[in-house]
């Protein structure tokens, strides 16, 4: 409550506040690139235009409002046209307009200056989540992950207090170097998102079917925020985009990791893990994945989110089991982590759901037998 | 039909020329009469205010404080989208139906609109149409989701079942539209009393006439919109699946031909009536007027060519996106033409502020900042960084609300002597006026802010640093809701126990409508009146 009583004072204070696109965050930031500096300058620049002519047409206005009253005792003049003013403020404005259009190309021109990258980043977006893809013309150094919103539901039902970072952090951030061109190829899996990062000055719609590019250098590290600006469905407001932009020396030896990662995620495709293996991994996948709905205990939140412990689905054939996960249930909230989780993770989640909180099915899953069964639904 | 017959037929109308309407229910239900049709139009589009003001509160009370305090982001994605819809098609356009219904005939010097039958099915479509749609909120898996632009494939494959209705409420909407433009054009080029030159009508018509042909133009484009959405959810196309080949753009860019226009059609009658207004209360001719109808013409052409500067972050060539920015810019010019006349008018006058003038002038403030504003976003550049803001939210808002909305009642109080034969209490009116001027800016100023400083639109819950200028939006539209349900009262009040009004209302009124008796004859005019310079221009 006196948070309340806070913020509607702040406000009134605010609301007192002269000049406000001038105060730094009532306005556009300028951001850390130079394309985001080139923009403010526009941005404020046509700003100051606009006011100009407003005060002029308003104080013409005003003057004659209190002047020519009937109140005031003024009778009214008898004119009714003047054509070489409608000459005037013809030419004027368009030549108020040509000098707004003449930087206005400039910048744009500037940010289509595509090529000479150092990188390429591909952005993906899925109802409700990023995905970064990191293309290398060597295909054993590409690797992808999702970047997740990590704000917690209690946060957002306000039954626990507020983060700084509320609704624009995640749980892998996008991570590029200083000082280098990064190119990005946006496109998307299902709806129309759109990418943007306020202080890169860049933002483009990420469509299905459609691979945008965009590019940027950013000078200084550091961690930078936006969100998803297109309406892309329930979760629109809940798909934050989080850039780590890192030291050089500090990316490179990022990325060394990363491509070793990936590279004894490929091996694991093709390995057979033992049962323990099996749960110690499928218990990680779990509670990152499923057990914000399943919950930890496997008993879910019936009606809305179903138990696993004993049902049909968790205790009969397997393959039923697995095709559940890699496609989902249309329609509900179960989606379909094919496309999310590679078939290790697949393998590891299905074993330890099989074989958990009193459910023992018998069997094991291999990595090997979700790929049989994702290789059948691709028709080879 | 023999010649004999047509002729009884003609005769025995004229008997009954004094006619009065009929009595009862049946008078709203078969009326052919523009007054009765136009008072439809007008009640319906109050009520469609209401509903689709208190799905914007509902969207403002969640939207008080940061966090999910009252609804789901599902429905309020449905709050949104009809809110918008609501708004667009049953609010404002209905609206100006109705203005142009009560109007036209009368400025004109005409007993009727010219094709009064249709004129009765074109109105009667429109609560059908939207009682189907509001009726989506109550289907399982809930109404339209989204937003009133329903970009595919989010309207398409992504879309709840009750998409199906929509589409088809959005048919009707566009057949009513096509049949009342039809009907507006007939009205103006058939029927104006002889001597009245197309030069010579009344401001209102002149837009009136352009808007016509806009809604003609692009409703069918609107129509054929929805029916490829129709065909892909239904029967398996892909016009804008990309997995079957086809392209979610295309969707975009023929909303926005469609779109565009379309906002031109919410302003340019709104245009008409503040060039009635601001007239009247300076006691001066309008400044400009040829000029005046240049720039309506030349609005309305350029409305056709900038459709794509609602689509900068969308992805197009460096070409397109110089065309779109620069015939965008165009548009400022006949605008600002326009503003510069209306200053020029009031220019040593002789005014008075009754409540017309005070909504008529605001409008002139409040449009010219919602018009730089637009002026901004239209520098594509720039308009990466405004895109799918609360920057554009509050940019459209300051247009329809203060600019189309505004106008409206402008024009109520302006023509109501006219309409109801007494005048409405002037305080009254005036009280109105002050609530929703300031409670449409407490609410729509600080959203610039908080869109420059980064919150996109459409999202139900916000970042911390935005909580001020939310709080501060809410309350602004709690006070602009309650000025709109005083208004009512306003209205109400002036006909029950308003003073009798004058044939001329206001003493600088110019126009044939104030040549009638107030209230207006049920049959306008039924012989041609002389144009003369008086009530001309000229
Ligand atoms: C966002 C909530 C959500 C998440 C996260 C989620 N599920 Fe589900 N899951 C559901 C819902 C809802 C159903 C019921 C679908 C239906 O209507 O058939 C379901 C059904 C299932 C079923 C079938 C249950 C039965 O016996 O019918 C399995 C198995 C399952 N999920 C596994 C998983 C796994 C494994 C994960 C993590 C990789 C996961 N789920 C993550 C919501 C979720
Ligand atoms: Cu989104
Ligand atoms: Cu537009």
């Amino acid at each position: 409550m006196k948070n309340l009583a806070r913020r509607i004072g702040s406000v009134a204070a605010l609301l007192l506040c002269a000049a406000p696109a001038f105060a730094d965050e009532l306005n556009m930031p300028r951001g850390v690139t130079d394309i985001s500096r080139e923009i403010y300058d526009l941005h404020m620049l046509i700003f100051i235009i606009c006011c100009v002519i407003g005060a002029v047409v308003f104080s013409v206005m005003f003057v004659s409002i209190i002047k020519h009253r009937r109140a005031a005792g003024h009778e009214p003049a008898d004119f009714h046209e003047n054509t070489q003013l409608e000459i005037i403020w013809t030419i004027v404005p368009i030549i108020i307009l040509v000098a707004m259009a003449v930087p206005a190309t400039q910048v744009l021109i500037a940010m289509y200056d595509t090529g000479g990258e150092d990188m390429t980043v591909e952005v993906r977006g899925y109802q409700w989540k990023w995905q970064y893809k990191y293309l290398d013309d060597d295909y054993n150094r590409t690797f992808s992950f999702f970047s997740n919103m990590s704000t917690t539901q209690d946060e957002i039902n306000d039954k626990a207090e507020k983060g700084e970072n509320y609704l624009l952090e995640v749980d892998n951030p996008l991570r590029i170097p200083a000082n280098r061109k990064v190119r990005f190829l946006v496109t998307a899996e299902d709806v129309i998102h759109a990418w943007w990062i306020p202080d890169f000055g860049i933002k483009r719609d990420a469509v299905p079917g459609m691979l945008n590019e965009l590019w940027t250098i950013v000078p200084e590290p550091g961690i930078y925020r936006g969100q998803c600006a297109e309406l892309c469905g329930k979760d629109h407001g809940f798909m934050p985009v989080v850039v780590e932009v890192m030291e050089e020396d500090a990316f490179d030896a990022w990325y060394a990791e990363e491509v070793e990662r990936e590279a004894i995620r490929v091996e694991n495709l093709s390995k057979t893990f033992t049962g323990e293996e099996l749960m110690a991994e499928g218990e990680s996948v779990y509670n990152t994945f499923c057990a914000s709905c399943h919950q930890a205990n496997g008993r879910g939140v019936p009606p809305v989110f179903p138990s696993l412990v004993g049902t049909p689905v968790a205790t009969g054939p397997r393959d039923e089991h697995i095709r559940m996960v890699l496609d989902g249930v249309p329609g509900t909230s179960m989606q379909a982590f094919g496309k999310q989780l590679d078939a290790a993770q697949v393998a590891a989640v299905v074993h330890y759901e099989r074989h958990s909180w009193g459910n023992n099915a018998g069997d094991t899953t291999q990595p090997r037998d979700v790929i049989a069964i994702q290789d059948q639904a691709a028709g080879n | 039909m023999s010649e004999a017959t047509l002729d009884q037929v003609t005769d025995h109308h004229d008997d009954h020329h004094d006619h009065g309407p009929a009595k009862g229910l049946s008078r709203w239900l078969f009326t052919t009469n523009h007054k009765d049709i136009g008072t439809l139009y007008l009640w319906f589009s109050f009520l469609m205010l209401m509903v689709g003001g208190l799905l914007a509160l509902i969207i403002r009370t969640e939207l008080f404080q940061p966090g999910l305090q009252f609804i789901n982001p599902e429905f309020f994605n449905q709050m949104t989208t009809n809110h918008g819809l609501i708004m667009v098609f049953g609010a404002i356009m209905p609206a100006f139906v109705g203005l142009a219904n009560w109007l036209l005939p009368m400025q004109v010097g005409a007993p009727d609109m010219a094709l009064p039958r249709m004129n009765n099915l074109s109105f009667w479509i429109l609560p059908f149409a939207f009682g189907m749609m509001i009726a989506t909120l109550f289907m399982e898996g809930g109404g339209p989701n989204f937003g009133w632009t329903f970009y595919a494939p989010l309207s398409t494959t992504y879309a709840p079942d009750s998409v199906t209705y929509f589409i088809f409420a959005v048919h009707m909407m566009g057949a009513s539209s096509i049949m009342g433009s039809i009907n507006i054009i007939a009205t103006i080029l058939n029927m104006r009393a002889p001597g009245m030159t197309l030069m010579k009508m009344p401001m209102f018509v002149w837009t009136w006439l352009i808007t016509a042909y806009l809604l003609l133009a692009v409703m069918p484009v609107l129509a054929g919109a929805v029916t490829m959405m129709l065909f892909d959810i239904h029967f398996d196309t892909s016009f804008f699946n990309a997995a079957g080949g086809g392209d979610p753009v295309l969707f975009q860019h023929i909303f926005w031909f469609f779109g565009h226009p379309e906002v031109y059609i919410m302003i340019l009658p709104a245009f008409g009536v503040i060039s009635h207004v601001i007239p009247a209360f300076a006691r001066k001719q309008l400044f400009g007027y040829d000029s005046m109808v240049y720039a309506v013409a030349s609005i309305a052409f350029l409305s056709f060519i900038v459709w794509a500067h609602h689509m900068f972050t969308v992805g197009m060539p460096l070409a397109g996106q110089l065309f779109f920015m620069y015939s965008t810019m165009l548009i400022a010019v006949p605008t600002g033409v326009k503003v510069f006349n209306w200053i020029s008018t009031m220019w040593r006058g002789s005014m008075t502020f009754e409540t017309p003038m005070l909504f008529a002038i605001a409008f002139v403030v409040l449009f010219t900042i919602g018009g730089f504003s637009g002026l901004m976003l239209a520098i594509t550049p720039a308009d990466y960084q405004y895109h799918d803001t609360y920057f554009v939210v509050a940019h459209f808002h300051y247009v329809l609300v203060p600019g189309a909305l505004f106008s409206i009642y402008a024009a109520v109080y302006f023509w109501f002597p006219k309409w109801t034969g007494r005048m409405y209490n002037e305080s009254l009116g005036k009280l109105h006026f002050w609530l929703s001027f300031i409670g449409v800016n407490i609410t729509f100023f600080p959203q610039h802010f908080s869109g420059l400083a980064g919150m996109p639109r459409r999202i139900p819950d916000y970042a911390l640093q935005f909580a001020d200028f939310n709080m501060l939006s809410s309350i602004g539209a709690f006070i602009f809701g309650f000025a709109q349900v005083f208004f009512l009262y306003v209205l109400i009040h002036g006909i029950r126990a308003g003073k009798k009004a004058e044939a001329r209302a206001w003493d600088g009124a110019h126009g044939l409508e104030w040549t009638l008796p107030s209230p207006a004859p049920y049959h306008s005019f039924t012989h041609p009146p002389v144009v003369t310079e008086e009530e001309a221009h000229t």
